[in-house]
């Protein structure tokens, strides 16, 4: 064929050209901007009016930043500096920064305590987080909420080990329980145990108050981001194990316990946050017995957890829901009765399921956790809106002192969003 | 699974269970601290200053009770609270004592089941208005938007004050001192209204006081003062008379600073029986001698504790007015120590 | 699970340890368990309550709702004045609740489309400017966003006397609408008698004839595949006759605009500033949710989906609307209503900024009044309870309509 062509043909070159490079409208940034920016007359237009934005933005927010007053003592001063400039006084970030994230109460001297804790708290989330770090850390994440305790709270370190204690020794009278005489043993087993431990070792930490102990913080002194923090984790973490139980129960063939259940999430779902915090703030210490009296914050927990709960429930349930019938006859099949199929079999896989939306619900939850505000807390809001905002030095600093706030949630927030993204891509290649 | 809930919770209230509050003088003495409810911040009256430590006129009697029943003036945890929950707190124990510029009214008093101890400040509901305005009664006001505080007795008065004189007004309400003042001064409304001594605190932290003018009307009667809880009137008397030690002292000359001396040995029989060197009048209430000495050593005497917080020598610059003593033509006229 | 018989059993007698042992009665006893548990927790904490009430001398009693409130409202959707009882003061809330939760739910359904949908458009710039503003707004919490939302009008937006004066530093927009850090006024319509009620029948059929004609055209081109132009036919049954029967009746509805009077604006509407911020932030803050599950309702739609539509030859906006977004819908709606429901909820964040939604009134100043902590925040959670029980079960009703219908 060839030949016959270059005989018959012999116009045609023999040779290849070299390759020219593509005409400017066709390459790098030009291309690029006219895929992407300029496509067609309405993207053209588009584009113009979001750079108009962003332009007009940038004109105004960057002088302002940019020029900020860090170092004054009062909104005053700081006016005084930049005679009537568009520019930030930031110095009331530096002035009173420490209570926007430990609250107004905690001992300045103390502040290493829970900053440690939060640095920890990284290191001990990793392993759960991330399946790839060593399994050995996991041992410093189950002793993380007791090292916490002891770091935020103070008081002797003997308070929180008794405690771990107590669990191990239940954990472990659970377990040999189980095996012999079921489950529903098992759990009476270890509650027992558990108690007897927390008891008695009660009376070897009250005998020894001073042994390693940091200055005791009553939980009313807690405020700021750290009261937000502290409300989030605690609130969450309680609010798991309740979750699934919420769900188990709404998913269950008996009538009274899934009719307790329903009543119970659609109640909770139905009314908003604040009114349960009023509960906690106003109503609440009615219920208890007379004469005791509990801490606001740990009333404040108790609502939250209950209001977390039921939204963890819900997203259980969908997990529930999603798996396939044939893993529950499966179980049932090998003669598990019901709590070792729900702990062995299905269980596991309703929770990967359901992880991001949990991790929705929790950072749902961690937003939420600024409206204790409203009932009077110093939270980090409540900090800004009361004596931050209300001090006669400080009054009318919103934008600077809103904004922080705003960016410390943003950081965690969208840390944790970003996490969850990450992980359920990880998690859909073996459910597809 | 909510039984689950309440067992926890049951639990949780058994472990944090306190004594039982039959006597607050004991729980007090026990838990070696005065739970004392003040507001989340008023500039002058309660606030904590920038180490977080609460500062100010009502601030002071709690430290003044402190000092009188447990002996140190900082054994005092403030609970700070909003006016919708500062009478839980106080009925329901979390809280020993109120002293957050709060009204003596009658249904407080019988209704909600409170025991007002006495008066530390004697208000009145004012307006501010800008002075440029051009408004100098508040019978001008027809129309004008006006911003309350709240969760007090401002509101109420308020519409009464409005409605018998015939004008309308447009309320707006606002949740916190800080975002009122906010809103005045970018002229969001009109007039501000709230207690008289208030407006004088918050005008003196405007960047420009004396743009802004409070005008003369008075629309109602706000005695402030300490609350205790009904039905444990041994308490209620350690209180009262912790603050009426405070006012006897003011006007017998009795300061933080010639106390030590007039406790040697004084020439006026009541000023001995006030410093405990002469009579059993601690004991009656349950304490020691010189619990009212401790309470006048902390703040000093009612004077004093007014002229370091909210006096003409602070920013805030009240004038004394009708809290000045009875001897000086205002309202504070202690029964006597005797 | 566990209420399978176990075979073989049979009629063997009972005794009490089967109550445990088989899984029959197993169930029985578990559920007999719980609900003693439950009524003994229930009764314990009613009877603290009671204690605790009875110590204090305090009762529960339903009188205060009778008594008159005492206190002002500002945005009064039914008559209301400081002499009407407590009861309708709450309800005067709960309608500002309603009000407040609509705009907003409105708004965020349209903010979080458009940005859903240019989220995953193909203009660079545009679709980053979007996922920063969802980022933004989705992982700060919403009570932020009144509150700056709030405080910044107010120090931003000039007040009603820069309006007045021979060089007015503010002007009306249009001379109608007035942005002041008050709120916002807009004209209102006045009506003039019966005329006026004649007018609005008139659009109202208009509007129906609008909708007849178009599910008329559709079926006509369904049917026999007739074009009938849309657009223009639209417009002229939408307004010819309404302006017929404006200028027959001799302009029965007129547009009161409002005046600067006084310290303040009169006439017109006034939307307040607190029902600004806070309509503003719950839609955009929901906003920002709304656009995720948008995003997500779209890309659960498959490319081919898409492709067929264009190699069907229909240009990008038909295919959005024609195929991808009614597919799309039935993977949105059910978050959307989440959403409205939480829009009604966060509305009670109200409290922030002083509007006076339910929990500013009933849960608000009037339990600040009275002292019926139990009373008011009782029925505030019946309120709430009830509203969100009646948006899911009416969003639901919907959600099943539009359910892939399965062949």
């Amino acid at each position: 064929m060839s030949d016959k062509n270059s005989q018959s043909v012999s116009y045609v070159r023999e040779t290849f050209l070299e390759q020219s490079p593509p005409p400017l409208k066709e390459a790098g940034v030009v291309k690029w901007m006219r895929e992407n920016l300029f496509s067609g007359w309405a993207n053209s237009l588009l584009t113009i009016v979001a750079i108009y934005f962003v332009v007009n933005i940038i004109i105004d927010v960057w002088p302002w930043f940019a020029n900020g007053v860090w170092n004054t003592k009062s909104l005053a001063e700081c006016r005084e500096i930049l005679q009537g400039a568009n520019a930030a006084c930031f110095s009331v970030l530096q002035e009173r920064g420490n209570q926007m994230l430990f609250g107004i109460a905690y001992p300045a001297d103390q502040y290493w305590r829970p900053t440690l804790g939060f640095v920890l708290l990284f290191i001990a989330a990793g392993p759960v987080l991330f399946n790839k770090l060593p399994k050995q850390m996991l041992y410093f994440s189950a002793a993380y909420p007791f090292l916490a305790f002891w770091l935020i709270w103070g008081g002797t370190i003997l308070t929180p080990i008794m405690i771990a204690l107590g669990l191990i020794a239940g954990y472990y009278a659970f377990t040999n329980v189980e095996r012999l005489k079921g489950f529903a043993l098992g759990v009476v087993a270890g509650v027992a145990a558990a108690t007897v431990c927390v008891w008695l070792g009660g009376f070897i930490s009250g005998a020894l108050p001073g042994l390693i102990a940091l200055e005791v913080i009553p939980s009313r002194d807690m405020g700021g981001f750290m009261l937000n923090m502290i409300l989030g984790t605690i609130c969450v973490s309680l609010s798991l194990p309740l979750g699934i139980l919420l769900a188990l129960g709404r998913q269950s063939d008996l009538p009274i316990i899934k009719g307790i259940c329903v009543v119970f999430i659609e109640f909770i779902r139905g009314v908003p946050l604040i009114t349960l915090l009023f509960v906690a703030s106003v109503v609440l210490a009615y219920f208890f017995p007379p004469g005791t009296n509990l801490d606001l914050i740990l009333r404040v927990i108790i609502m939250i957890t209950m209001f977390s709960a039921a939204y963890i429930a819900e997203v259980i349930r969908g997990g529930l829901a999603a798996l396939p019938r044939g893993q529950y006859e499966a179980g049932d099949s090998l003669g598990l009765d019901y709590a070792q199929n729900m702990r062995l079999i299905i269980l596991p896989q309703a929770l990967k399921i359901s992880i991001p939306g949990i991790v929705n619900v929790a950072v749902g939850l961690f937003k939420d956790t600024t409206l204790v505000s409203v009932i009077s807390m110093f939270d980090l809001v409540g900090a800004i809106r009361g004596p931050i905002l209300g001090s006669t030095d400080w009054t009318g600093v919103y934008w600077e002192a809103f904004g922080f706030a705003a960016l410390l949630f943003f950081v965690i927030c969208y840390g944790i969003s970003q996490y969850s993204q990450w992980l359920e891509r990880q998690l859909r290649t073996d459910h597809r | 699974m909510k039984k689950s809930v309440i067992l926890g919770a049951m639990t949780v209230a058994g472990l944090a269970a306190g004594a039982a509050s039959a006597a607050t003088l004991d729980d007090v003495q026990a838990r070696g601290t005065l739970n004392c409810g003040v507001t989340t911040g008023v500039p002058g009256f309660g606030e904590p200053d920038a180490d977080g430590v609460w500062q100010g006129f009502d601030v002071a009697v709690c430290r003044a009770v402190a000092a009188a029943v447990l002996g140190d003036g900082d054994a005092v945890e403030f609970v700070p609270t909003t006016g919708k929950t500062r009478f839980t707190a106080l009925a329901s124990g979390e809280i020993d004592m109120l002293a957050r510029n709060t009204t003596w009214t009658f249904s407080r008093d019988v209704d909600l089941k409170f025991e007002f101890v006495g008066v530390n400040y004697y208000d009145g509901q004012g307006f501010m208005v800008p002075s440029d305005l051009g408004v100098t009664s508040a019978a001008d006001l027809d129309g004008a938007t006006v911003c309350i505080q709240t969760g007090t007795t401002t509101e109420l008065n308020l519409a009464d004050y409005f409605r018998a004189n015939g004008i309308t007004y447009e309320p707006v309400p606002v949740e916190t001192g800080s975002e009122a003042t906010q809103l005045f001064l970018a002229g969001s409304c009109d007039v501000y209204t709230t207690d008289r001594s208030a407006l004088a605190a918050q005008r003196a932290n405007f960047p420009t006081p004396s743009d802004y003018m409070v005008l003369p009307e008075v629309v109602s009667k706000e005695p402030l003062g300490p609350l205790v809880r009904h039905g444990d009137s041994d308490w209620g008397d350690i209180v009262r008379w912790t603050l009426n030690a405070l006012i006897t002292a003011e006007e017998l000359g009795v300061t933080s600073e010639n106390i030590e001396e007039l406790s040697g040995g004084s020439s006026n029989p009541e000023v001995e029986r006030l410093v405990g060197s002469a009579g059993t009048l601690g004991e009656m209430l349950g304490l020691d001698a010189e619990w009212a000495k401790r309470a006048i050593m902390v703040g000093g005497n009612y004077g004093e504790i007014f002229a370091s917080n909210i006096g003409e020598d602070t920013n805030i610059g009240l004038a004394r007015g009708l809290n000045a003593q009875w001897t000086d033509g205002g309202l504070l006229y202690s029964p006597p120590f005797r | 699970m566990s209420t399978l018989s176990d075979p073989g059993t049979g009629n063997e007698g009972f005794h009490i340890g089967k109550l445990l042992s088989d899984t029959r009665y197993r169930s029985y006893t578990l559920q007999f368990i719980t609900l003693l548990a439950l009524i003994f927790g229930l009764s314990y904490l009613v009877n603290n309550l009671l204690t605790n009430l009875s110590e204090a001398g305090l009762n529960i009693s339903w009188d205060f709702l009778g008594e008159p409130a005492g206190y002002d409202i500002n945005q009064r959707p039914i008559e209301y004045d400081s002499q009407s009882t407590h009861a309708r003061a709450s309800i005067v809330g709960a309608i500002n609740t309603l009000i407040v939760a609509f705009l907003a739910c409105i708004s965020a359904t349209l903010i979080g489309v458009v940005a859903g949908v240019l989220r995953l458009s193909n203009n660079w710039l545009v679709s980053k400017m979007m996922a920063f503003y969802v980022e933004a707004f989705r992982n700060v919490p919403v009570l932020i966003w009144i509150l700056i939302i709030f405080l910044a009008m107010s120090g931003a937006l000039p007040q009603p006397r820069d309006f007045r004066g021979e060089v007015p530093e503010a002007t009306m927009l249009f001379d109608m609408i007035a942005f002041t850090n008050r709120g916002v006024y807009i004209p209102s319509f006045v009506n003039d008698g019966a005329a006026a009620v004649v007018f609005w029948g008139v659009l109202v059929a208009s509007l129906v004839g609008v909708f007849a004609y178009r599910r008329y055209a559709t079926k006509l081109l369904f049917d026999t595949g007739r074009l009938l132009p849309m657009g223009w036919p639209s417009v002229a049954i939408l307004i010819v006759p309404g302006l017929l029967a404006f200028f027959i009746l001799g302009r029965p509805v007129g547009l009161e605009s409002p005046e600067l009077k006084g310290f303040n604006f009169t006439g017109g509407i006034h939307l307040r500033l607190s029902l600004i911020a806070l309509w503003f932030a719950l839609a955009i803050y929901t906003g920002a949710f709304i656009a995720e599950n948008v995003r997500a309702g779209i890309q659960a739609i498959s490319k081919g989906q898409t492709e067929a539509a264009a190699s069907l030859g229909l240009r990008p906006g038909r295919i959005m609307n024609l195929v991808v977004l009614p597919q799309a819908l039935r993977v949105i709606i059910p978050p959307l209503i989440s959403q409205y429901l939480n829009i009604t909820k966060n509305s009670s964040l109200a409290i922030a900024v002083g509007y006076m939604d339910i929990t500013g009134t009933l849960g608000g100043i009037t339990l600040n009044q009275t002292g019926r902590a139990i009373e008011c925040i009782l029925l505030l959670m019946l309120f709430y309870l009830i509203v969100s029980l009646t948006i899911s079960s009416v969003m639901n009703v919907y959600n099943n309509s539009v359910k892939l219908k399965e062949r």
